[in-house]
């Protein structure tokens, strides 16, 4: 987790809304993260991130103080906030971060809010005093057992639609496979399931067209039309083939990174 | 002395005795452009054409007639005084040149290298109706960026008139933007350009390759701009970080040009399109480019995909840009599909020319009916159809028509799509009064002024997908009537 100093995304960003950060100025990867807080007083924004690739790793060695390359934004536009009734937010390991602005945001607005959290492992489940904090009915849920409930998201959230009366929205924010099998446990219910989709992305202003998804059969942005969808309509398995374009590739930038840290004497 | 020097030395007198007969200019052998050679380049970023030497460019400018017409003015967008650039050159005075072309156009380097003077200034030149072939015309670009070139920067940047206390925005840092911020800030006004990417100089540094355009000439004419005093903020991106609304009602601004580009590549609609290793030209060239993605592993880290046998659909120069850098990133096998004949490819002509010498194949009246992949989603091949041309369309040019029952499969792994774009929707989304046509590019009028007052707009966003002149010419405009605007 970091804070960073962009006072003007912090000023401009609304829940459910991205940045796009590049970690050296000049050229290489550029990192699609959604914002999970903000302190608009000190003009700093939020970013909580898990190292998956060498860019993430090397924002995870930064020192308090350091620059971070660039960042851009805030992209992608903003959840939409009303009353609906009951709102079930479903976080899934990382997709918490996300999901904190939104739950809150919802709960502010008037809705009844439950909150799933679920992860691996207990060591896993982040953000869980924030959520307690503000959800009317709060539901941790682990693989291995090893915190709260044994199992996944899927079991309390098909509970939960079981009853009577059913709850007006779903908002799902995790790995794709996750965002999957939720709008699979909500279909059958007809309840209208809002996901937010991490895709990859370069520009995130509408040009180049790596972040397309299908949506309803038509090929959407995510950038721009996004980062939010009903779920529903979401073609999952497209998406998460693309998501595993670059994943080798990554892990040999990720390789590099590491064998060179070593040369230079660091551990990682 | 060579004998070419004695050569132009002897037309030199005969033409200041006012004895060289135009005869005699049509005799002067048209100067070929030194070259990169063709196998060499395929493992290099470095510019192909190596530009004139000096001698080649006066013999070339020699040709010209200095016709009393100069029908090659009415080809260029922004009436550069063609034959008189052209015949300074012929006398050596090449800072005379460059200055008669600053006079029309703020980015000669670039213009002379990008734009398709097959289809404007060479096109009407007398020289090459002479030949009965616009590519014997005058060699007008190559003479521009001659001398372009060869102005190593005194280090003078343009002169700034005292503040006038009003504050411009421009939004995105493309020809466009740069021209406008130019001639507003020379008119004394506070300048700032907001570009969404972080690096300065829209689709002349992410979108053309080094090896056509060099990014050190881009980031020259940024340098200049910064000297100006010009504030150029990177990473900012209009209609999310801040809107056109807030710029003006809150920030300060009074006037604002939007330059922001063309958006949205166009995909085919054909099945495969979401498999992994199909991109479209923007991402491909955008990662290629702006990320150095070709020294993936050395130093820049942006993951693209190490294609061995990949098919570019297009014929335009962003189809030829895509299918000379996949060589250049390693590709064994290049395939450039394109649903017409040669003759109707969009591209510049020195581009399909380089393109070949590089060992392209070009698919000619053939178009992919889909992309075939494997199990895990990848590409392994793309299955086209063979076309004929028909009657001619809309646009004049033959209709190409799928000869029924030709369905055969190329063997591919990547799949590039470089059938254009449509426009950026995010201004529009975020600026309400703004008025789209049904397209989504910006209206204006003659003075590219919006629907909005202090609101004006140019290049790509407004005219679909253009050239870097026609860009820069309505930045031009823009910036003129913005003058006004603000004076009044
Ligand atoms: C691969 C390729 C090859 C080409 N080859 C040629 C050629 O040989 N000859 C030729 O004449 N033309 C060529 N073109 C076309 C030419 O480059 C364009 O017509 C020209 O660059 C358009 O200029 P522009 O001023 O509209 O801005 P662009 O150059 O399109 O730049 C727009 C800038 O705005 C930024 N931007 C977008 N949205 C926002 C926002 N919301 N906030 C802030 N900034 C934003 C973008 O990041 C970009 O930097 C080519 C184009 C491509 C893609
Ligand atoms: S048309 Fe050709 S020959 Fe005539 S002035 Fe122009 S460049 Fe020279
Ligand atoms: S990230 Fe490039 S179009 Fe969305």
């Amino acid at each position: 987790m970091i804070d960073v100093e962009a006072a003007l995304v912090a000023r401009a960003r609304k829940p459910g809304q991205f940045v796009i950060i590049g970690v050296s100025d000049d050229y290489g990867e550029r990192v699609p993260l959604t914002i999970a807080g903000v302190d608009a007083e000190k003009g700093t924004i939020r970013l909580i991130f898990q190292r998956v690739g060498k860019t993430t790793a090397e924002m995870a060695d930064m020192k308090v103080g350091s620059d971070l390359g660039y960042v851009a934004g805030p992209l992608g536009n903003p959840t939409h906030i009303e009353k609906f009734g009951t709102v079930v937010c479903v976080g899934g390991g990382i997709g918490n971060a996300p999901l904190l602005p939104i739950a809150t945001a919802m709960k502010a607005a008037g809705n009844e809010l439950i909150s799933i959290l679920g992860a691996r492992t207990k060591e896993l489940v982040i953000l869980e005093d924030e959520f307690a904090a503000i959800s009317d009915e709060l539901v941790v849920i682990t693989d291995d057992g090893s915190h709260g409930r044994k199992g996944l998201v899927t079991e309390p959230l098909k509970e939960i639609c079981q009853r009577k009366p059913q709850p007006d929205l779903v908002v799902v924010i995790g790995p794709a496979i996750m965002m999957k099998f939720c709008c699979e446990t909500t279909r059958p219910f007809g309840v209208h399931t809002e996901v937010s989709l991490n895709t990859i992305m370069v520009d995130g202003t509408g040009m180049c067209g790596g972040c397309r998804v299908e949506v309803g059969g038509k090929t959407k942005f995510v950038c721009v039309d996004g980062p939010e969808f009903d779920g529903h309509e979401v073609n999952f398995d497209l998406m998460m083939r693309r998501l595993g374009a670059y994943k080798a590739q990554e892990q040999r930038a990720h390789e590099q990174y590491k064998e060179h840290r070593c040369k230079i004497g660091l551990d990682d | 002395m060579t004998d070419d020097e004695k050569y132009l030395q002897e037309l030199l007198a005969k033409e200041a005795a006012g004895e060289l007969k135009p005869s005699e200019r049509f005799k002067i052998p048209a100067q070929d452009m030194p070259t990169q050679d063709g196998v060499a380049r395929r493992s290099n970023i470095n510019e192909v054409a190596e530009g004139y030497t000096e001698l080649e460019a006066r013999l070339e400018a020699m040709r010209c007639l200095r016709c009393k017409t100069a029908p090659c003015i009415k080809g260029c967008p922004v009436k550069i005084r063609i034959d008189d650039f052209v015949g300074a050159i012929a006398q050596g005075q090449y800072d005379e040149a460059l200055a008669i072309i600053k006079e029309n156009s703020l980015l000669p380097a670039v213009c002379g290298r990008v734009c398709p003077q097959e289809v404007q200034c060479q096109e009407t030149c007398t020289v090459g109706k002479k030949f009965k072939d616009p590519t014997q015309g005058v060699s007008i670009g190559r003479l521009e960026r001659f001398v372009a070139d060869r102005d190593t920067g005194d280090g003078s940047v343009p002169k700034v008139a005292p503040p006038t206390g009003k504050k411009v925005a421009i939004i995105g840092s493309g020809p466009g933007g740069i021209v406008v911020a130019a001639d507003t800030r020379r008119a004394g006004h506070d300048v700032t350009v907001f570009e969404a990417f972080h690096k300065p100089g829209g689709v002349m540094v992410y979108g053309i390759p080094e090896f056509r355009l060099p990014k050190a000439i881009v980031q020259d004419e940024i340098d200049v701009l910064t000297k100006m005093g010009v504030e150029i903020v990177c990473n900012f991106v209009v209609g999310r970080t801040r809107t056109i609304e807030q710029l003006m009602n809150e920030d300060g601004f009074d006037a604002v040009y939007i330059g922001v580009g063309a958006g949205l590549p166009r995909f085919m609609g054909i099945d495969g399109e979401h498999l992994v290793g199909v991109y479209s030209a923007n991402e491909y060239l955008t990662r290629a480019n702006l990320m150095k993605a070709y020294k993936f592993g050395e130093g820049s880290d942006t993951p693209i995909a190490m294609s061995k046998k990949v098919a570019v659909l297009g014929g335009g120069n962003v189809a030829m840009d895509s299918a000379r850098t996949a060589v250049r990133l390693g590709a064994e096998k290049v395939y450039l599909v394109y649903r017409r004949s040669e003759k109707e490819m969009p591209a510049r002509i020195e581009e399909v020319h380089h393109a070949k010498e590089e060992g392209i194949e070009f698919c000619i009246l053939q178009n992919p009916k889909r992309i075939l992949g494997d199990d895990e989603g990848y590409v392994v091949g793309m299955e086209c159809l063979k076309y004929e041309l028909g009657e001619p369309d809309d646009s004049g040019r033959r209709r190409p028509v799928p000869i029924e029952g030709s369905e055969f499969t190329i063997d591919v792994d990547t799949v590039i799509v470089a059938i254009g774009n449509s426009a950026n929707p995010l201004i529009g989304q975020t600026t309400p009064g703004l008025e789209l046509n049904k397209w989504g590019n910006i209206v204006v009028d003659e003075k590219c002024k919006t629907s909005l007052d202090g609101v004006y707009a140019g290049g790509d966003i407004v005219l679909g997908a253009a050239t870097v002149i026609l860009a820069m010419g309505q930045g031009r405009t823009a910036a003129a009537a913005m003058n006004e605007y603000l004076a009044g």
